[in-house]
């Protein structure tokens, strides 16, 4: 069941730092960790303790980015074409440097639609909770998800 | 500085320059600290030939981690209680993009006041990007 996974999220100054210099937000650069304050949108950067994440490559597996060929993987389909439709995020209280954040994740809802510039929409849910060492909740993070039956048309 | 409620009214905007000419790099950047290596936004012969986009695009969570800046400008970090986007439109390499807030609610709950905002991003020819809307604490 890969809803029933934890996720250990230990919240680090360093990480925060590049996090809010790659959005142009410089608040924790060169701040005693103790003031910094993670931006709201941080606690998408559980992706990199996620051992499983499928959008970064490991040592020794194949890997979808482009290499000798396109694709990266030879005969492979591109990637689920799956975009991001909506993100929300809700605090009970910052997250700071020093947090373990301990992150699950389960489904929500799912829901279709028709788009004349990417066909058919396929829409879905994913609700991820991120809860201190004591199980007390920091943040709820909802996610909506959309895969295109085609690419989005630019025109 | 955080507002204050005493600064602030309804229908009040802040507008913010979130980026010109956003380059390849900074997707990079995005990439490498939020750990969401999808080719789509690092890779330009992948999101050409195989994802059969005209090139690499912006993450998302990059336009609003962006966007995010005003209302952590707004509010100060720590007193951010609530951000939620819808995106609307891809972002490319060289789109200039600004967000726009405007208070929609300066109110009292718990002992505490609370402001709710709503956002609008665009890009360089006026497209939305992103809406959103977000709710801050705010000192008297």
């Amino acid at each position: 069941m890969a809803d029933e996974k934890v996720i250990k999220f230990p919240v680090e100054a360093t990480h925060i730092m590049m996090f809010g210099r790659s959005i142009g937000d410089y608040a924790a650069d060169g701040a005693d960790p103790a003031d910094v304050v993670a931006p709201p949108t941080f606690p998408q950067s559980v992706a990199q303790f996620d051992p499983d994440y499928f959008l970064r490559p490991k040592l020794g597996e194949p890997w979808f980015g482009s290499g000798r060929n396109p694709s990266g993987i030879e005969g492979k389909p591109s990637s689920s074409g799956r975009l991001h439709a909506e993100q929300h995020f809700e605090f009970e209280r910052p997250v700071r440097p020093g947090d373990v954040l301990y992150v699950t994740t389960k489904d929500g809802k799912t829901w279709e639609k028709e788009s004349k510039r990417a066909g058919k929409l396929v829409f879905s849910e994913r609700i991820t909770e991120y809860r201190d060492g004591n199980g007390d909740l920091v943040c709820t993070a909802r996610g909506v998800g959309v895969t295109t039956e085609r690419p989005v048309d630019q025109g | 500085m955080a507002v204050k409620a005493s600064e602030i009214s309804v229908g009040d905007t802040f507008d913010e320059v979130l980026v010109e000419d956003l380059k390849r790099t900074q997707l990079v950047m995005y990439s490498g600290a939020s750990g969401d290596y999808n080719p789509l936004h690092s890779d330009d012969i992948y999101s050409r030939e195989v994802a059969g986009y005209p090139g690499v695009f912006a993450h998302g969570m990059l336009t609003m981690g962006m966007t995010g800046r005003v209302v952590t400008d707004l509010f100060g970090h720590e007193n951010v209680k609530k951000y939620g986007v819808r995106f609307t439109n891809q972002v490319w390499p060289g789109d200039d993009l600004k967000s726009q807030a405007v208070v929609e609610d300066v109110r009292e709950e718990g002992g505490e006041i609370l402001v709710d905002i709503k956002l609008t991003t665009t890009n360089q020819n006026g497209d939305v990007v992103v809406m959103g809307n977000a709710t801050g604490r705010v000192d008297p």
